[in-house]
């Protein structure tokens, strides 16, 4: 075992571990393949279990023989341990930083863990293609489910299995992939079973600066659209960098060849402006120095919740062309795997009821997410506090949750999970024990054997027991389309998961805990009395019977 | 009324906020106390009722096209844009709406014309519910060191303090008429709150006329008694609240601060919360951040920063901590003064007040400190809200800063309050609206002169007898928020304090959350009380019979009642949210008007409903998308929507937030 080489100390005594919120423990640090681990030894303090990939950066520093490792986690968390001994301080930093940046998957801990549940349900097979297909085949037979990519060979991001215009065939599809970034070509995302229009999603079209053309592709996605109707291609990019894009190969839709078809852009920034934003807005959060006004400013500076703004207003827009205007709509950005990804995910958070469901917003986060090819490996390697930037490292997947829960504050009735649910799902993304989020897309998920080998994080999380935590005890069925607020006024910073660290939640929880016991106990009583009720009908009924022969 | 030139113009269109090509037309009303607006769709016949006390600006602006376009700015944050198509009858509207909005005479304001239909006693009645020598019994004064002093009866040494004021028992009434005249408008320290737990007090006055070097022994015996009526420490803190330079610069006009050296046992401190001026502009820069239309992130969160509003009110908040800390803590006494002491004095004791006692926050203790530390120690209410015409540069939203305060307490601390946001927003609407008489005047001795009780309502009283729409579900008298002290950390934390949109965009439903937790919760609590009765019920009933089976004697029982309960359907009543402009300057989506406004957006009410002077509230009755309302089901059970005033007048906008 290679972990063994990089542990030059596993154990030390007397490390001092300070973290938000507790008071300062001293005890036993030790470090596992996986894990570093401080244990007091002591019944009543809890002890630290923290994953070597949830670790983002380290600092060291020393006074005199006594060292100082802080570190800063994936999650946003900063924890500080002091460790006496210099040398054991350094051979400590040292395997931190070498067992968080294994460049082997397979390294990784969720080819090591052991569930210590009972796998009731398996999360690998809780959200099958098939099955996802059949919730809408019963309301239209315009599509079919198509295996041309069951080896990869036609679109190596897409998985084996997508949804098509059944007037398609395979072969018209491998002409559409190679016209089409990454072989992405247009598939089906989302059906609005109210009124048959449809979202698709693809790669930009290779239309390059001659202006190619693709007669498949044309003919593709014109096949969604109905006598006389036509639909809107929603491009996340500026004209500007779309227009820029021909110059590598890749373009846009043109009018011409594209006549059925009304082409938006919406600018949704990407890669490293979103990293960058990122890492600004974390630090503003843990710069407790300070004045109100500084604190406003660097917030501002972040970006963050203009992008959030940015990314709602395409989603909604999205929405609004379905619902509203009726029509079908194809999006696509560069690649497709990213802000394309976050339009049209966000779309059905607002025009499906089901997606506001746990289930269901599972079975988007599967469908739209790790099928469609969100490179999750890259995007999530590092995050806010990481200094060696890789240009594919973005939070895009944060801010997908950020907007969930900007529309779930907005409408707290409307979804059977809540925060809590959001923020698990942000933590698994960048470090867990689950094989879910590992790989960049199907096909390297299905080489490294991940439904084999490892965990499904869906198998842990749909226990009943743990779905407790995650439920929102407010949810009311809603069946309506729901349409949020983009104005700024309306889109606070998620202090749930950027403050999580930096105040205190205990009065938050207890508020959260006394509307539990509310509805709980409303529940409760409900139960009673329908008890009583039925009793009491068989009393007196008996009584008839009893009255009556 | 005279000062109306024309009653009724037709054909005028109300704007909408949201997307201004959406218009709708209808009749304008000029009323001795009312601008109403009328619209002429057969089947909603909307109302916008806007009380001329709430008036804040009128601005013509340029004229066009289709009419002259009127625009409204309200002191309770709403705006209005109002489309006049003939030239005459908006220069009409215009000068009368000058005029209403300006009432010279106390005589002119709605309180005085506006019938609740209360008998005499009901409305002596609510006169008294608000008794604050009640509260002081409840601090546990008069003591042994505090007592009643008669020093000010008939307002003979301060005539902008109350006549009943509780002193310490070794100041003798030599020693404060001394002290009297040493401070700014003679307002003496006197006491604002008397933590029982460990004797320590919060004292407030005004500046000592301290200029450079004067002294005045009284004042330093004055402020020696304070420290010997606290057993318990052997100094008195006096928390200056204004910014040193500005105290300092005082010194000059003969008053100032006072001296370490000339008072013993006092540590002094300045906490610099801005004058009413820096604070007037600073509400006026947010508010045309809020009224930015479609603003961007940056716009917003830039324009937010620069009003520099939360700043103030977080230096509102610190001095309020810090004093809650000194008497709680330390165990210390503390005198407040700022310049006159009745603005930011207030603003300080009241959210100190708050943070160390439980009873202030609740429903009833809410209305006591305000009636105690604003109305009864004179706060100018007609100078800082602008009752009558007066001087521009006397209005301050002084006291909307201190309601803000305890908003963003809320945020904090959301079990810790029996009293939810709407109680706040209407206590603002009402500090405007002039409709009910407590806030009127500047002083006690001018409502007393004008006998403000004998001719006008008391808010409490009505608020008081809503309260069932005021409650905050998740409070609990047995709860730990609730008890002592409130706790705040100690690190600077500015991400705290949060823009209070419901307030300040409160007008734009469109920005708020759709659904209402509290309203939720509110109705989940009604309705497991009336589970709790059936079940009470049932079983008595379950017994009794089982009772009759035992004796196998047959009784024919009264056949079960069909229960009117059908578990939590929130199917009717519904408000649609519709999409709102999404697509920015993209002239792509043209089956929809494509509006400039971010916000949203029609919310569709019920007829009943749409009597209300809503802005929002679009006769577009789409309900096929959007949310059903939640807040129908307010714990008053539908059937009476809230409204400000006994149906006749419509002038707030709570009957929409109360939605029936």
């Amino acid at each position: 075992m290679e972990f063994a080489e990089l542990i030059k100390t596993p154990r030390v005594d007397n490390v001092v571990l300070h973290r938000p919120f507790y008071p300062a423990v001293e005890g036993t640090l030790c470090l596992t393949g996986h894990h570093l681990i401080l244990s007091s030894r002591q019944d009543n303090t809890e002890e630290l279990w923290l994953l070597h990939s949830n670790i983002d950066a380290i600092d060291k520093r020393f006074v005199g023989s006594l060292g100082t490792i802080i570190i800063k986690c994936k999650d946003f968390r900063i924890i500080q341990l002091d460790i006496p001994g210099m040398e054991e301080c350094l051979n400590i930093a040292s395997s931190i930083e070498a067992l968080s940046t294994l460049d082997s998957i397979t390294l990784m801990y969720p080819f090591f863990y052991r569930p210590m549940f009972e796998v009731i349900e398996d999360g690998w097979h809780s959200f099958l293609p098939e099955q996802e297909f059949e919730l809408y085949s019963s309301a239209t037979s315009e599509w079919r489910l198509s295996y041309v990519n069951k080896d990869f060979a036609v679109c190596a991001s897409y998985p084996p299995i997508v949804t098509v215009p059944k007037s398609i065939d395979d072969e018209a599809l491998r002409k559409v992939a190679t016209f089409r970034h990454g072989g992405r070509f247009p598939v089906l995302s989302y059906y609005h079973k109210k009124n048959g229009m449809v979202i698709m999603r693809s790669g930009q079209p290779l239309t390059g600066t001659n202006g190619r053309r693709c007669k498949e592709d044309e003919k593709l996605i014109n096949a969604t659209l109905r006598a006389g109707k036509r639909g809107y291609i929603i491009d996340t990019r500026s004209l500007n960098v779309a227009q820029q894009a021909r110059a590598k190969g890749g373009g846009f839709e043109q009018e011409a060849h594209y006549p059925q078809w009304r082409r938006i852009h919406k600018s949704i920034e990407r890669y490293h402006i979103l990293q960058e934003s990122l890492i600004k807005l974390v630090e503003a959060c843990n710069d407790q120095t300070h004045n109100m006004d500084r604190w406003l400013s660097k917030l501002e500076a972040s970006n963050w919740l203009t992008h959030i703004k940015e990314i709602l207003t395409a989603a909604c827009l999205a929405a609004q062309c379905i619902d509203r205007e009726g029509a079908s709509i194809l999006i696509h950005g560069t690649e497709g795997t990213d802000s394309t990804l976050q339009v049209t995910s966000l779309a059905q958070i607002i025009l499906e009821p089901r997606s506001r469901t746990i289930r269901g917003f599972e079975a988007l986060i599967e469908r739209e997410w790790l099928q469609a090819g969100h490179p999750f490996q890259q995007r999530c390697a590092q995050s806010a506090y990481c200094n060696t930037k890789q240009k594919w490292e973005a939070p895009v997947f944060l801010l997908f949750l950020d907007c969930v829960w900007q529309i779930l504050r907005q409408f707290p009735c409307s979804f059977e999970f809540n925060e809590n649910f959001l923020i698990m799902l942000f933590e698994h993304a960048y470090a867990s024990q689950f094989g879910t989020f590992l790989g960049n897309n199907e096909s390297e998920r299905c080489k490294l054997k991940l439904q084999q080998k490892t965990m499904s994080l869906w198998s842990w999380v749909n226990q009943p027991g743990e779905l407790s935590q995650f439920t929102n005890p407010l949810f009311e069925a809603n069946n309506l389309v729901i349409w949020p607020s983009v104005a700024p006024q309306s889109l606070p910073l998620w202090e749930g998961i950027f403050l999580r660290w930096n105040r205190s939640s205990k009065y938050l929880d207890e508020a959260y805990e006394e509307m539990v016991n509310i509805i709980e106990y409303n529940k409760e009583l409900q139960a009673k009395v329908n008890i009583l009720r039925r009793q009491l009908a068989e009393l007196e009924t008996e009584d008839g019977m009893q009255e009556s022969p | 009324m005279e000062h109306i030139r024309t009653p009724k113009v037709e054909n005028v269109r109300l704007v909408d906020r949201v997307s201004p090509k959406k218009a709708a037309l209808g009749t304008l009303y000029l009323t001795a106390t009312h601008v109403i607006f009328v619209e002429n769709s057969p089947d909603t016949r909307k109302e916008t009722w806007i009380l001329h006390s709430q008036i804040s600006t009128i601005e013509k602006q340029a004229t066009t096209a289709t009419g002259c376009p009127l625009l409204i700015r309200c002191k309770n944050f709403q705006i209005i844009q109002l489309i006049i198509p003939q030239e005459r009858d908006y220069h009409d509207v215009y000068i009368s709406l000058i005029r209403l909005a300006r009432p010279v005479k106390y005589e002119e304001l709605y309180c005085f014309s506006f019938n609740p239909m209360l008998d005499k006693e009901e409305r002596e009645q609510g006169w008294v519910l608000v008794d604050l020598s009640e509260e002081y019994q409840r601090m546990g004064l008069p003591n042994h060191y505090w007592q009643l002093s008669d020093v000010n009866r008939d307002y003979r040494v301060c005539d902008s303090y109350p006549t009943e004021l509780y002193v310490p028992k070794s100041a003798t009434a030599h020693i404060i008429v001394g002290s009297s005249k040493f401070r700014s408008r003679r307002r003496f320290p006197v006491l604002s709150y008397y933590y029982k737990d460990n004797h320590a007090s919060i004292c407030r006055s005004s500046q000592p006329l301290s200029g450079f070097s004067a002294r005045c022994l009284e004042d330093e015996q004055m402020l020696q008694a304070i420290r010997k009526a606290n057993p318990g420490s052997d100094f008195v803190y006096v928390v200056d609240t204004r910014p040193k330079l500005n105290a300092m610069a005082n010194r000059a006009a003969g008053k100032g601060y006072e001296n370490e050296d000339n008072y013993s046992n006092i540590k002094f401190q300045f906490i610099g919360i801005e004058n009413i001026h820096v604070m007037r502009n600073s509400l006026q820069k947010m508010l045309e951040v809020c009224e930015l239309k479609s603003p961007s992130m940056s716009d917003f969160l830039w324009g937010l920063e620069n009003s520099g509003w939360l700043r103030h009110i977080k230096a509102i908040m610190d001095a309020g901590i810090f004093i809650a800390k000194a008497v709680s803590e330390e165990g210390a006494s503390v005198l407040v003064h700022c310049s006159d002491g009745w603005d930011r004095t207030a603003q300080v004791c009241s959210v100190a007040s708050l943070l160390l006692d439980p009873h202030y926050r609740t429903l009833k203790g809410f209305m006591v400190l305000i009636e105690k530390d604003w109305i009864s120690f004179g706060h100018k209410f007609n100078h800082r809200y602008g009752n009558l015409d007066g001087d521009p540069k006397e209005i301050s939203p002084v006291i909307d800063q201190f309601i803000e305060c305890v908003w963003q307490l809320m945020e904090q601390f959301p079990c810790a309050f029996e009293f939810n946001e709407r109680f706040l927003i209407h206590i603002q609407h009402h500090i405007y609206s002039c409709q009910f008489g407590n806030f009127l005047c500047n002083s006690q001795k001018e409502r007393r002169e004008l006998k403000i009780q004998e001719r006008t309502y008391s808010l409490w009283a009505h608020l008081w007898k809503n309260r069932a729409d005021y409650l905050n579900p998740l409070f609990r008298a047995d709860h730990s928020q609730t008890q002592g002290t409130l706790h705040l950390p100690t690190a600077p934390c500015n991400f705290m304090y949060k823009f209070w949109s419901g307030m300040y965009n409160r007008f734009e439903k469109g920005m708020q959350p759709r659904q209402s937790v509290t309203d939720y919760l509110m109705a989940v609590k009604e309705e497991t009380q009336q589970l709790e009765e059936e079940l009470e019920a049932l079983e008595e009933r379950l017994e009794k019979i089982q009772k009759v089976q035992l004796n196998c004697t047959k009784v024919k029982s009264k056949q079960s009642e069909p229960s009117k309960h059908s578990g939590f359907s929130i199917s009717d009543n519904s408000i649609a949210n519709t999409p709102q402009d999404y697509s920015g300057n993209m002239k792509s989506l043209p089956s929809r008007s494509p509006s400039q406004g971010d916000e949203d957006s029609a919310l569709i009410l019920t007829q009943d409903n749409l009597k209300s002077s809503d802005p929002d509230l679009s006769a577009n009755s789409d309900q096929e998308s959007g949310v059903e309302d939640l807040s129908c089901r307010s714990p008053s059970g539908g059937e009476h929507a809230p409204s400000e005033d006994s149906g006749k007048d419509r002038d707030s906008d709570e009957a929409v937030f109360l939605t029936a």
